[in-house]
């Protein structure tokens, strides 16, 4: 794979896998680090990526093994876990004001989520991908995915009506 | 859309049993001004969904590699060490040449001023001879 066809075929998803790394990581910077890092090593590897079926699959799972290496490693120490949820530097404000927004009451209830469960649903309902691509980047039964994804749908709307309710009363 | 069909496509997204054709329709539908009161929650969820769909990666990627490439930094330090290492060399014989030069011409000027120290006293043994012979002239 040459340039202008690495180019073609895998830089279209950046925002995707950018995405999948903020949905994990939290922060905007590690999860610009993260992209970074994984396309770096993407364009190490470009040479094997034809032998995959779907590269958007493969870096999508990449995407999910390397931010759980960078969460695992997080924890162990706990000094940049607690860094981690200061530094979001730039639009901090924005943010903070967005947080109290309802929109981001969903972010939120998300992040509360298992991480199986937090992925399933940015793929599904943030990126759309059909259940097989799913099941490939996951590497679970379709069955599984539906299970997983309808008990994050169900969370998200109990918690929404609950927060509402006593919002009102 | 009417509100039935909704609410029964909405059913089936929570068992997640929707197609992709279908949760679009509901996105479509609560991004609209017309939705029921009952249904607000969603209205939060799908707006959500949609505006996440939306952020970018700013930032440019670099695929060449941006840390320091040590091959090529060693092969640089290697040739830096060999270029000095020969220069100090050369300013090591130099400095010595130098020095042997300095202590050729020591040694030189001191022979030099011993044999002057020499032709001095010939020259005055040379004098006493001529005057000797000024006293005492010599018959030819």
């Amino acid at each position: 794979m040459n340039q202008s066809e690495f180019l073609q075929k895998v830089m279209p998803f950046k925002d995707k896998v950018f995405r999948l790394a903020k949905r994990l990581l939290v922060s905007t910077e590690e999860a610009e680090d993260a992209t970074q890092e994984l396309y770096f090593k993407l364009w190490k590897n470009k040479s094997k990526l034809n032998d995959y079926n779907s590269i958007e699959a493969f870096a999508m799972t990449m995407t999910k093994n390397y931010c759980f290496d960078r969460l695992k490693s997080k924890q162990a120490s706990n000094l940049s876990l607690v860094h981690s949820n200061y530094k979001d530097g730039g639009t901090s404000l924005q943010k903070r004001v967005e947080l109290n927004d309802s929109v981001s009451l969903v972010h939120k209830l998300i992040e509360n989520l298992p991480e199986q469960q937090k992925i399933i649903i940015q793929l599904r309902d943030i990126e759309q991908y059909e259940f097989d691509e799913i099941a490939e980047m996951l590497n679970m039964q379709p069955t599984a995915i539906r299970v997983s994804l309808s008990r994050a749908r169900k969370t998200i709307k109990e918690q929404l009506i609950r927060q509402h309710n006593y919002g009102i009363s | 859309m009417e509100l039935a069909n909704i609410e029964k496509l909405l059913e089936k997204y929570m068992e997640a049993e929707t197609s992709i054709a279908e949760e679009n329709e509901l996105k479509t539908y609560f991004s609209g001004d017309t939705v029921a009161p009952h249904l607000e929650e969603y209205r939060e969820m799908f707006g959500y969904f949609s505006a996440s769909k939306k952020e970018k990666f700013t930032k440019t990627i670099q695929l060449k590699s941006q840390k320091l490439n040590w091959k090529w930094l060693t092969v640089a330090a290697s040739v830096v060490l060999l270029v000095s290492v020969y220069t100090g060399y050369q300013k090591n014989q130099q400095a010595k040449a130098e020095k042997y030069y300095e202590e050729t011409q020591y040694a030189f000027t001191l022979l030099s001023a011993n044999l002057n120290k020499g032709t001095a006293a010939i020259y005055e043994l040379q004098e006493f001879e001529t005057t000797t012979n000024k006293i005492f002239k010599q018959p030819k």
